[in-house]
């Protein structure tokens, strides 16, 4: 008979319930996340109208059954744009999140594995990154690439890029150390393969929840620009494109033009937020 | 005779630590047949896995190598570029770690970390590494390979991990393999499994195998000849015959007092083992000399030199010479 040694089965993923009653606040951002990518991709069956269709006849209507948000000056139906601008909006900080991510990964693992001048020239660039807040960072990019949705992605990715590349080097410097780097570079691999295939994957989840953080501050970020007239510009429908129109319209007391918009930047930030804050716990809890 | 595969001369080692530089080796020499499986044994500390790290280019940057050479298939390794380094790496010299589980990455399956040691180490010549991966698997002894190979190291246990990693020296075809206390961390009947497959395999392949351990039993049955190494000095190099039965070197003589034997009652006397004193790495003598029991005076001034007690059985002790002062 062959003996061999004992062989542990995978423990299963905790479903859903249990992640539930866990973790209530990842649940809740999870959850709240997939409503919101609901409603960006099935925008067109929401609402019969669209994003910058017109009705000069119906200006300022409030909330109505016709309007569930009413309608802005233009008569355009405030709802549709919400829903819409949902996907401008979470595209975009796709987008910023992805990119800052695996630029900044391969930048930090490579500062990190080569050290030196490299690490240091790298280092330096991220503390004069880090010396302005990412948002007026933006700002200034965006100032000068000029306005449109690329370089609006492009402002945000560059100005979180340094949280990326100092979280990758830092577990590069520790994972870098193992044995199984060691036992890697011992059978003839390259430095370059070590790298991406050893060392990299084996340091990148404090950059997956840094990831969630990002997609949310994004959120904020593009709207913010756009608020300041920066980067995405009217008529396109985005939140803060919508929220700065509607400050004009503050005090005349048409609440329904900026309200709505905003309330979807604050759920659409909570929502990345909570889930960030919640893989953090659970990432620190089940692998530390 | 045929020139060795590996030959170490006079190989000093320094590491810089806050209190200067402290030399780790002091002139190492020792070489290795072909086919030959040699054992380094000593205890904690005594510079055993530096010299393994020494030979495979692997050392960390504190460390400077202050002189001497390491002569592979007549080529000095100490001259080789990195990238030279790297072409020996593997397909010429391997190395199985400490801690088997601690030396497979965590998140690649097992069966693929050993197709990645197949494709780097035979190219695309027709056959799938992977299926190559399992083959090895199994000739390794770990039944239902295909399973196994689907598994994630932590779902191995340390047995079967260092199972795989011996997989990954087979895909390797190294003429040399250097086996740095592959055991540890398993418990004792997987501890015996392995050694055997790691005898098996260096009888298959033809390598070289220097296994280094403080283990004296595993030594008697599968090396053929002993190095005794103390703080980073070779004290006394025999056939694993003539070390057990002849003893030359005082610190071998208290090496192989401390195993403990059925066939004989407690052997040694009160005072013979003297504890381990901090390790006088500065002195220009024999560094064993304050734990001697015999120590003269000229051992804290001088190294001795070796002296040749029959064919391939030397040691370094001033007690073996002309006129010990």
């Amino acid at each position: 008979m062959e003996v061999s040694a004992p062989h542990r089965e995978v423990r299963p993923l905790p479903g859903i319930r249990r992640l539930a009653s866990r973790r209530p606040l990842l649940t809740l951002g999870i959850s709240l996340i997939v409503a919101l990518l609901l409603v960006a991709i099935f925008a067109p069956l929401l609402t019969p109208y669209g994003p910058t269709e017109t009705n000069p006849a119906a200006t300022y209507q409030p909330p109505s059954r016709a309007a569930l948000f009413g309608t802005d000056k233009f008569g355009r139906d405030v709802f549709t744009r919400v829903v819409y601008a949902a996907r401008l909006d979470l595209a975009i900080a796709a987008s910023v999140a992805i990119s800052a991510f695996v630029i900044g990964s391969v930048i930090g693992a490579f500062a990190g594995y080569y050290g030196g001048r490299v690490d240091d020239l790298v280092m330096r660039g991220v503390d004069v990154l880090f010396a302005f807040p990412a948002f007026i960072l933006a700002m200034a990019i965006t100032g000068v690439l000029g306005d449109s949705v690329r370089n609006v992605i492009i402002a945000i990715a560059v100005a979180y890029l340094p949280y990326f590349i100092r979280l990758t080097r830092s577990e590069v410097l520790s994972v870098r150390t193992s044995q199984f780097a060691e036992a890697a570079v011992s059978v003839g691999n390259p430095g370059w393969r070590v790298l991406l295939v050893h060392l990299l994957p084996n340091s990148v989840s404090p950059s997956l929840v840094q990831m969630a953080l990002v997609f949310g501050w994004a959120i904020l970020d593009a709207a913010g620009l756009a608020f300041l007239g920066l980067g995405i510009t009217p008529p396109t429908a985005e939140w803060g494109v919508m929220v700065s129109e509607g400050a004009q319209r503050i005090i005349s007391g048409e609440w329904w033009v900026w309200l709505f918009p905003g309330l979807a930047i604050v759920l659409a930030a909570f929502a990345f937020s909570i889930a960030g804050d919640g893989l953090r716990d659970l990432i620190s809890t089940e692998n530390r | 005779m045929a020139d060795p595969l590996l030959r170490v001369e006079d190989l000093s080692l320094s590491f810089s630590t806050e209190n200067g530089r402290r030399r780790i080796l002091d002139r190492l020499s020792f070489e290795l047949r072909s086919q030959e499986v040699v054992g380094l044994v000593g205890e904690s500390g005594s510079g055993k896995t530096i010299t393994a790290l020494a030979i495979m280019g692997l050392l960390p940057p504190s460390a400077g190598i202050d002189e001497g050479r390491i002569l592979f298939e007549g080529t000095d390794l100490l001259e080789l570029s990195e990238s030279q380094m790297r072409q020996m790496r593997g397909s010429r010299i391997a190395m199985i770690f400490q801690n088997p589980r601690s030396a497979l990455n965590p998140l690649m399956r097992a069966g693929d970390q050993v197709a990645r040691a197949v494709s780097l180490h035979h190219g695309l010549d027709g056959d799938d590494p992977y299926e190559v991966a399992i083959d090895l698997l199994r000739h390794v002894g770990i039944s239902d390979a295909a399973n196994r190979g689907r598994a994630y190291p932590h779902q191995l246990s340390g047995g079967m991990a260092q199972r795989v990693l011996i997989a990954i020296m087979l895909a390797c075809q190294p003429r040399l393999l250097i086996a740095d206390e592959p055991t540890t961390g398993l418990d004792v009947t997987i501890q015996a499994q392995i050694f055997e497959l790691i005898d098996e395999v260096q009888a298959d392949t033809g390598a070289t195998l220097l296994l280094i351990t403080h283990d004296l039993g595993v030594v008697s049955e599968i090396c053929e000849r002993v190095a005794v190494m103390y703080a980073g000095q070779i004290m006394e190099v025999a056939t694993v015959g003539e070390l057990f039965r002849n003893p030359k070197h005082p610190y071998t003589e208290m090496l192989m007092g401390s195993v403990l034997r059925v066939d004989r009652p407690r052997p040694l006397e009160e005072g013979t083992i003297v504890a381990p004193a901090s390790i006088q790495y500065e002195t220009a003598g024999c560094r064993y000399a304050s734990r001697c029991p015999y120590v003269f005076e000229v051992c804290w001034e001088s190294r001795p030199g070796a002296t040749v007690f029959s064919d391939g059985h030397y040691g370094y002790c001033h007690r073996y010479d002309e006129d010990p002062a």
